[in-house]
């Protein structure tokens, strides 16, 4: 290190640490780079120390441009970084110009930024996108010498982690012997990350990460609350007291939640019991950018007690000062639990301090496996990723935009990134073609082509208008279509009227269209810390009024964004299956489970365990497989359509992250009693072929995915002028889209995209086949009289879940009936005889 | 599974295709084709998939096969926008002229295609008599005695037993019926907007579900 770095750090009291110094030797080096620490381990300073050394040692001596480009998954991410960099720069008195651009960067700074660009530059994937869709992007890049990318485990699974992949192989081919360094926290597979940062070609990058044990261990305590758990639910009252009391003992503690709808009704809730008057604030996505600026400005002022977060907070921002992690519900996962840890404390000698706790008695067990996959230092298996077909239409048209370019010539470069180096070259070809004219099998949209082949052989942009079009699009992320709340005046819900419903009232936020969607009026939900109850939706708004009720009607827990962990559930599986095991949780939890095992079974490490018994007039069948919400979701959707094929009559399913539920019109129990083999049958692998293919067919989570994926591919706009008021009929429009293409052109290259992420991302084929594999010969039946200790909290799910696509005609026919029953007036209600239980929960212990 | 309605004493059956037909006149009824969207949205650079004008004249075909009309009623907005006929792909000239040869195709104008493409076999009008109902695309304001429309594109929310579904419906009363928009790329407007204020007294919808048409009550429909 050079004598004015190491007098700097002498000066502030410090010992340059083994992995900055090995990232410095690594640049001399020439290697790029993939530095592996927990938070508070100085990897930011690690990360920029070769490019300060490099612009200030007089070998860059009159060259001038870009040098080193920093990209972080966060906007506040990139204005923080630049802050805490002015320190050595000023210190030291640095002759480099650092500075930051995103999205909010005013337009003209962009500009001036091109013409003259500062040395270092700090931005975000969707930036690096748009510079290099630039003509003058050859120019910008030519001198770059080294790349650091932050949170790369963030970014490396994602979309945008396509899209930046796809950046790099591209500023690799601009910049010959660029280096790139990524900073991650701790991970399973450093190999496969150390590839992504070099692609297929170089050398991988060198994997540097700090000594042993240099870390304080954290300290993780469950919430055990006295008292009864909760069967079912993700609420987490019955620990309110206690996290409340927590909260006093100390001095910032951030609370995670799974979903913003928890985060809603944890802070009103704690709020309602605030007697010491905490300063407690709310920290989620659908607020208003500015408020959360306030927010994150408060905590680093030490202005507030608590923050209630979702995983808006779970990246980046170094708050000093939080002594303490709660997180509230169930981890899911081993890696996430322990980076949401290392929110606390970030200094690396002291241990950080965590709560976990449950709101429901599964969730004891997935917590108590977290905890111990942390204190063992377990980290969940990442997924391998192939890069999305989608995200490659995009990048191809930005290429476009930059200048002409040779296919083939972009096909190796593309291949050289890692989420693509296995891109077949038909798959490439179609997507050009897609980019081009749609890539339709009726060739009429040659005149309104984005991109032609001219007499030399290269693809350019048809005009300029395409290249605008573009950098209005750009980016992976494909927000939900969002409707304004608005507060209605009070009105008496007459029926039959057709007049407009009184509006006038102010805009409290957004909520999700899919959310609003399966409102009907009265319902009640939590929304900005306040009980409202649904009107309507009129045009584009969500008009609601106050409620007095007291507990939403509608769930504020529309299942989390992720599902159980593979590690997490084998982990709560063998819990489950030792018997030893079970002193050491709740005692309320251990009752449960010596209940279940006295009753019925408990499920197996490796066998699993399903349950058939009678109920209210239907047949049940439980199974717990512990794979996760989505792969269960698959599964009984699946199930129920061969149950439906062998006359079992199956009525509805519901599925947890440990459980799924299938309720028949038949007897299930003694159908499968009467012919051995029936449940190894139902459950054979062979459902992921024919059954799965005619179910995608049919139902609306390939409409789903192929919207995002029509959106980030550029054949849907995002924002064109007067958007706003059109969003809904867009939404509306993509699924029309989706089913014309799929009866005229099945084998389009957007349906393949839209596919594969359904596949990964929705329905879980992956670990369901893995599952399935898992369980064969493996099942044991355990007909039972009636509901078991461990099926109540499914059981309780139940009336919960949404409509299913296919089940609608049915519905709707029901609907239609009931009405004609109303005017006919018979009254029997016979039609709805399964009423009770679908509608309200069930006493557990009297079947 | 159809449905029947009675409109002023005509007798209509409801499709779930999206069309009405009427036996008295043996005359089919659809509205709101939209043909050449999907071209219209290639112009501005969105190019969606180029079949649906060929899924949408399919699916009429099939209609008319099923009911073996004498005449066919398009009540406006057939083509999505004034410029559309030039982008009409032979092969749709082709069907709508092969279907002109079984049925007689009236062409009536809306505001999306005040213009019928002139290759199209078929008359043209503004609007037109099927006994004593006024066949018109857009509906004339207030409560009507004796027509039948289009131009709104009627969509219901459901409420259901297990939750909210969203369909594209007839709705009516005893003196006017609006139809659901036939065309593949047409989107929706839900009932319970301002725009349908003060069209009916008293009405019913009749939901178009993948097999059959099912009677709702407009109370279910939500806004």
């Amino acid at each position: 290190m050079p004598p004015r770095f190491s007098a700097w750090f002498a000066r502030r009291g410090w010992q340059a640490r083994d992995h900055q110094l090995a990232l410095i030797a690594a640049a001399e080096q020439g290697h790029s780079a993939l530095l592996i620490a927990p938070t508070g381990a100085g990897k930011t300073l690690a990360g920029f120390l070769p490019s300060l050394i490099r612009l200030t040692d007089g070998r860059r001596a009159g060259k001038r441009g870009l040098s080193t480009l920093y990209l972080s998954p966060l906007k506040a991410l990139t204005v923080d970084i630049a802050r805490n960099l002015a320190a050595p720069v000023e210190e030291m008195a640095l002759p480099i110009r650092i500075e930051t651009r995103t999205g909010d960067t005013p337009a003209s700074r962009r500009q001036r930024q091109r013409r003259d660009p500062p040395d270092i530059l700090l931005t975000t994937p969707e930036q690096l996108a748009l510079m290099l869709s630039g003509s003058d992007a050859e120019h910008l890049f030519a001198g770059l010498e080294r790349v650091v990318i932050d949170e790369l485990h963030a970014l490396s699974p994602t979309k945008r982690g396509d899209l930046l992949a796809l950046g790099l192989a591209r500023l690799r081919a601009l910049a010959p012997g660029l280096t790139v360094t990524g900073l991650s926290a701790t991970v399973r597979d450093p190999d496969a990350l150390a590839r992504w940062l070099t692609g297929s070609e170089g050398p991988p990058a060198r994997i540097v990460t700090p000594a042993p044990g240099m870390a304080a261990p954290p300290v993780i305590g469950l919430l055990a609350t006295e008292g009864e758990l909760p069967w079912a639910g993700h609420t987490a009252q019955h620990a309110l007291p206690a996290i409340y009391d927590t909260l006093k003992a100390h001095r910032l503690t951030l609370i995670f939640v799974n979903t913003r709808m928890q985060a809603e009704f944890l802070f009103q809730r704690l709020w309602a019991i605030n007697d010491d008057g905490l300063r407690i604030a709310l920290h989620h996505g659908s607020l208003d950018a500015g408020q959360r600026r306030k927010v994150e400005a408060a905590m680093a002022e030490g202005r507030l007690d608590a923050v209630v977060a979702t995983s808006t907070l779970d990246l980046g921002i170094d708050w000093g000062a939080v002594d303490l992690v709660i997180t509230v519900g169930a981890p899911k996962g081993a890696s996430r639990l322990i980076q949401r840890i290392g929110r606390a404390n970030h200094r690396l000698d002291e241990p950080s301090k965590a709560l976990l706790v449950p709101s429901n008695r599964f969730e004891v067990l997935e917590c108590k496996a977290a905890i111990d996959a942390a204190r063992a230092g377990a980290q969940d298996a990442e997924v391998t990723r192939t890069g999305a077909l989608d995200v490659l239409a995009q990048h191809v048209l930005g290429r476009a935009a930059a200048g002409p370019f040779d296919a083939d010539a972009l096909f190796d470069e593309v291949r050289d990134s890692a989420p693509y180096a296995g891109l077949t070259h038909e798959d490439f070809t179609r997507v050009v073609a897609f980019v081009a004219t749609g890539g339709y099998a009726l060739a009429s949209y040659e005149r309104f082509a984005k991109i032609r082949k001219t007499k030399d052989g290269l693809w350019r942009i048809a005009n300029p208008k395409v290249a605008q079009t573009y950098r209005m699009n750009i980016g992976t992320i494909v927000e939900e279509t969002m409707l304004k709340v608005r507060l209605g005046r009070a009105r008496s819900t007459g029926t039959g009227a057709t007049g407009p419903i009184g509006r006038g009232g102010r805009i409290l936020g957004e909520v999700e269209e899919y959310f609003a969607e399966q409102l009907a009026p009265g319902d009640t939900f939590v929304f900005g810390g306040e009980i409202l109850s649904f009107q309507a939706i009129v045009e584009n708004e969500v008009v609601v009024a106050r409620s007095a009720a007291r507990e939403p009607k509608v769930p504020s827990y529309m299942g989390g964004k992720f599902p159980l962990s593979t590690h997490l559930a084998e982990r709560v599986r063998s819990m489950l299956s030792d018997i030893e095991a079970h002193r050491a949780l709740p005692e309320s939890v251990a009752r449960w489970l010596d209940l279940q095992r006295q009753v019925s079974l408990l499920p197996g490490r490796d066998r699993m365990l399903v349950e058939t018994f009678p109920r209210g007039g239907r047949f049940y069948l439980v199974a717990y497989p512990f794979e996760g919400r989505l792969a269960h979701q698959t599964c009984g959707m699946l199930l129920t359509r061969r149950m439906e094929r062998a006359r079992l009559q199956p009525i509805g399913f519901v599925a947890s992250d440990y459980a799924f539920c299938i309720w028949a019109a038949k007897d299930i129990g003694a159908h499968a009693a009467a012919r051995p083999g029936f449940l190894d049958d139902l459950f054979s692998e062979d459902m992921l072929g024919d059954d799965l293919e005619d179910w995608l067919a049919e139902s609306s989570i390939m409409k789903r995915t192929f919207r995002n994926v029509a959106i980030i591919a550029g054949m849907i706009e995002r924002r064109f002028p007067g958007m706003e008021k059109r969003t809904r009929q867009l939404t509306m429009s993509s699924d029309l889209i989706h089913d014309v293409l799929r009866r005229h052109q099945p084998d389009h290259i957007l349906l393949k995209a839209a596919r594969a992420d359904a596949a990964e991302g929705l329905i879980d084929v992956k670990r369901l086949n893995a599952m399935l594999l898992r369980i064969s010969g493996r099942i044991i039946h355990k007909p039972l009289m009636r509901v078991s200790p461990l099926a109540v909290p499914i059981m309780l799910e139940i009336g919960r879940e949404q409509v299913q696509g296919e089940a609608a005609d049915a519905l709707l026919a029901e609907a239609a009936m009931e009405m004609e029953r109303e005017a006919t007036g018979d009254a029997s209600g016979s039609g709805r005889s399964g009423g009770s239980i679908d509608a309200g929960p069930c006493d557990p212990l009297r079947g | 599974m159809p449905a029947r309605v009675t409109l002023c004493g005509v007798d209509l059956t409801l499709d779930a295709a999206g069309v009405a037909w009427c036996a008295a006149h043996r005359a089919l009824l659809a509205a709101d084709l939209h043909l050449e969207k999907g071209s219209s949205f290639a112009r501005t650079g969105q190019l969606l998939p180029p079949y649906d004008t060929f899924a949408t004249v399919q699916r009429l075909a099939a209609a008319v096969a099923r009911y073996q009309p004498d005449v066919v009623y398009l009540l406006g907005d057939s083509f999505h926008d004034p410029f559309a006929g030039e982008r009409l792909p032979e092969t749709a000239i082709t069907a709508l002229t092969a279907l002109a040869h079984t049925t007689r195709l009236i062409w009536i104008t809306g505001n999306h295609d005040p213009v019928v493409p002139a290759a199209l076999p078929g008359a043209r009008a503004g609007a037109a008599q099927l006994g004593p109902l006024t066949l018109r695309h857009i509906p004339s304001p207030g409560v009507a005695r004796g027509e039948i429309a289009g131009h709104l594109h009627p969509v219901a929310r459901i409420r259901t037993r297990a939750g909210v579904v969203r369909r594209a419906c007839f709705i009516s009363d005893a003196g006017r019926m609006i139809l659901p928009a036939f065309g593949a790329y047409a989107g929706g407007l839900n009932v319970r907007d301002p725009a349908f204020a003060g069209l009916f007294e008293r009405p019913m919808l009749h939901a178009l579900g993948a097999q059959r048409v099912l009677p709702v009550g407009f109370d279910r429909a939500l806004g």
